[in-house]
């Protein structure tokens, strides 16, 4: 796949600490990373470890308390332009007052886009999603995964540059998840986005990235930055067996429980 | 670490404190409004006294003992529309509630009764004992009447079946099963509807003292517009603004704390309650 | 655990037989009645009609339902547009919560002498009277429906550069709606309570005027009569607000259906 060089996303030095009026709790120490134009980064880590919190000072959902993200090469202070979320709790994210075609379409409005525009990008959205029949369904009369596919869908109508994704396959039943796994790869393959993928799943991360950005405890800090060195044609069945996805998995996951220890890479 | 959670605990307490200051800033904020409108002239002074007059009005009422007769009947009609509104409705509500056959029965009834506003039967009472409490009565308890048994149906629809079939196999009889599961569950239900009945009969109690002139802080207010005591109109309307505060606030409070210790399992409840 | 579904003919039994049996049993306990004030059903039922289906009728019921339809439409109205913003602020919340607590506590009858002060006795004091105590069910609901938007449908909102106008119209008011609704469904009784109490008072026109004279003229079956047709408005105005809130809150109704189910 041709990849330009340039950095879609860039974060340095980003720390975040929050204050109120009981305690100080420093949930992100010091996170630096880049992301290349269409690059596929899994971010895994152990629970507390403020993925989370990075994804949101990324989307520009929270302030940093020092540090600054960069998108495009324009500093990111506000939930940027070209960025779209899908959330972990797609029941909460989708409008339950409104169908399945308008909740996917209610953001293409917000562009400014024709309507003719806006239908194509709403059935090419949905048809991406594999769920064109439901367009005048609600959200709550779907099942959570058919839920999760209309977030997606929106997030993908959207035409944005960077898709954000926060656990996003969390809440939803093991076979649901592997669909939507290979969903999110086929997307990717097609749109040429870039994606930033949050999990607690280490399988999850490695079957679906290119690299894989381990997460300390908090204050959190990037244990390493692993680069998976898989055949880009991935499918569930053959690429879990291959011997590197145990080794990649192995190494990861020893990571893992050495941050849940505590433990945490020399400062520079 | 002692040291860290005094921090903590007095953090809190500072943020408590500065929501009770905000409220109070509020309240000067509104009293200093109706202090300068009139004396400004934005409204006539003999329309609205500025809030200071009305302050004296109502002190010096305070000294007079027809201020506490007249504040003694409306808590003592609101007090007795009230105790007969929710044993009726207990008793009822869990009396039809229990049967499945009954509940459907009476349904459009109840559905058909609810919306008559009690004012409708000012005249009817008016007639039948003219101005004396018994009239009051009457519209208090109409009206409070059905929060209650509103409430208490809801409450008494909620009971677990297993636990009720479970009593039964136990050999409970009516009044045991009543005693052991239909009213825990229902308790909470009554407390809202309780709440609600309590503002309701309030309410109702003094707006049939302004319209049948039954004795009472409503006729007090409609008799000083008519004879011109602007200011002591005014002090009654406060009064009777207090004892409604005062009255919400207790029965959220007796609410919370019989939730506290309960399990509160509904949104039907707490979308009636608001 | 929920029957199967009755047929029809015997749902309408079940619906009609207590009410078809207290009317019975109202009719024939008065038919033969003495009483000065519990004449005949008979006698009221037909005073009904001779009165209320009239043409003269109209003035009597129109000017009611036109102020209670000014006060209610203008409270609602005016406690939502408030609602929204103090429910949004929590500083705007904590300054104006005990004031807004005493003022919901006035009971709004009381008012009458004191707007009557102001504006005398005409439909502007009614309808007044009617907005003062309509207000706060939906100001004080909306507020509580606008507190509780949830969060993650806000940040998604957010995320997706959707402000202003736009997310008033398609995330505020929609998520605030069925709380709302409940306040609206409070000031609908309320309403009509003070649009005939403002009437009894000081009125030249209108149901609750009509009633009183009649009560004052010993004039027993209209009164009666008169009595009824409130029940009738307030009924019927609850089954309109009914049908337009099962309208606009459909989704509202699905959704938790299927949560209760789910």
């Amino acid at each position: 796949m041709d990849r330009a060089v340039k950095s879609m996303l860039e974060v340095k030095g980003l720390r975040k600490v929050y204050e109120d009026a009981s305690r100080t709790v420093e949930a992100i120490r010091d996170v630096s990373f880049s992301v290349g134009q269409g690059e596929l980064v899994c971010i895994v880590g152990p629970s507390g470890a403020g993925k989370t919190t990075l994804l949101k000072c990324i989307a520009g959902l929270i302030a940093p308390t020092a540090g600054a993200v960069v998108v495009e090469g324009t500093p990111v202070i506000g939930p940027p332009p070209a960025m779209a979320v899908v959330f972990q709790e797609y029941g909460r994210s989708l409008f339950p007052w409104m169908t399945v075609h308008d909740n996917v379409a209610l953001p293409l409005k917000q562009k400014k886009l024709p309507a003719e525009r806006r239908e194509e990008l709403v059935r090419d959205a949905l048809s991406a999603v594999d769920l064109s029949g439901v367009d005048g369904a609600y959200p709550w009369q779907l099942s959570g995964g058919m839920q999760q596919r209309v977030a997606i869908a929106r997030a993908v109508a959207y035409e944005p540059h960077v898709l954000l994704m926060d656990e996003p396959f969390a809440a939803v039943d093991a076979q649901t998840r592997a669909d939507l796994e290979d969903l999110i790869r086929v997307l990717w393959h097609r749109l040429r986005v870039t994606v930033l993928f949050v999990t607690h799943d280490i399988d999850e991360s490695v079957y679906l990235g290119e690299r894989v950005l381990v997460m300390s405890h908090a204050p959190t800090v990037i244990m390493e930055d692993v680069t998976i060195d898989l055949p880009d044609e991935r499918t569930q069945l053959e690429t879990r067996s291959m011997p590197r996805f145990g080794e990649l998995r192995k190494h990861i996951y020893s990571q893992i429980q050495l941050a849940k220890q505590g433990w945490r890479p020399p400062s520079e | 670490m002692p040291a860290a959670r005094t921090t903590r605990v007095r953090a809190r307490l500072a943020a408590r404190t500065f929501v009770w200051l905000q409220g109070l800033a509020g309240l000067v904020g509104f009293a200093l409004l109706l202090e300068i409108a009139p004396r400004v002239g934005i409204v006539s002074p003999d329309y609205l006294p500025p809030f200071s007059a009305i302050m004296v009005a109502l002190f010096n009422e305070m000294t007079t003992a027809e201020f506490w007769t007249a504040l003694g009947d409306t808590l003592e009609a609101w007090a007795i529309g009230l105790v007969i509104s929710v044993v009726a409705g207990v008793a009822i509500g869990i009396a039809i509630g229990s049967s499945h056959l009954l509940r459907s029965l009476t349904h459009s009834t109840i559905e058909f009764l609810r919306p008559i506003p009690s004012v409708a039967l000012i005249p009817l009472a008016v007639l039948l004992f003219g101005s004396q409490i018994q009239s009051t009565l009457v519209l208090v308890v109409y009206a409070s009447f059905w929060p209650v048994l509103i409430q208490v149906l809801y409450g008494v629809q909620d009971v677990d079946p297993v636990a009720r079939e479970t009593a039964r196999s136990y050999g409970l009889g009516t009044w045991a099963q009543i005693r052991y599961v239909t009213w825990p569950t229902t308790l909470p239900y009554l407390m809202t509807g309780i709440r609600l009945a309590a503002a309701v009969a309030l309410i109702l109690a003094i707006t049939s003292e302004v319209a049948i002139d039954t004795q009472g802080l409503g006729k007090e207010i409609s008799d000083t517009e008519s004879g011109g005591a602007v200011a002591i109109m005014y002090a009654y309307v406060i009064v009777a603004g207090i004892i409604g505060v005062i009255v919400n606030l207790g029965a959220r409070a007796l609410e919370r704390r019989v939730l506290a210790w309960h399990p509160s399992m509904r949104l039907d409840a707490a979308e009636a309650g608001a | 655990m929920k029957d199967l579904m009755p047929s029809l003919p015997r749902r309408l039994a079940v619906t009609l037989a207590l009410p078809v049996t207290l009317i019975a049993v109202w009719w024939i306990t008065s038919a033969d009645s003495q009483s000065f004030y519990f004449p005949p059903l008979q006698t009221i039922l037909q005073t009904f009609g001779k009165l209320w289906f009239s043409p003269h009728a109209l003035s009597d019921v129109g000017p009611s339902l036109w102020r209670f339809s000014v006060g209610y439409l203008a409270a609602a109205f005016l406690g939502i547009v408030i609602g929204i913003p103090v429910g949004a602020s929590r500083n705007l919340r904590n300054v104006l919560e005990p004031v807004l607590e005493f003022l919901r506590a006035i009971p709004p009858p009381v008012l009458v002498p004191v707007l009557i002060l102001f504006t005398g006795l005409g439909n502007e004091m009614k309808a007044l009277v009617i907005l003062f105590g309509c207000i706060w069910p939906v100001l004080l609901n909306t507020v509580a429906g606008v507190r509780a938007l949830d969060e993650v449908l806000a940040e998604t909102v957010r995320s997706y550069r959707i402000g202003g106008l736009s997310r008033l119209w398609h995330f505020v008011l929609p998520g605030a709606s069925p709380q709302i609704f409940t306040g609206l469904r409070q000031s609908l009784s309320i309403g009509i309570i003070l649009m005939v109490i403002s009437e009894m008072f000081a009125a030249r026109d209108g149901i609750g005027f009509v009633l009183v004279q009649y009560q004052r003229t010993f004039a027993i079956p209209e009164m009666w009569s008169g009595i009824i047709l409130l029940g009738i408005i307030g009924i019927v105005l609850s089954l309109i607000f009914r049908a337009f809130e099962a309208w606009l809150l459909g989704w509202y109704h699905g959704l938790r259906q299927s949560q209760r189910a789910g």
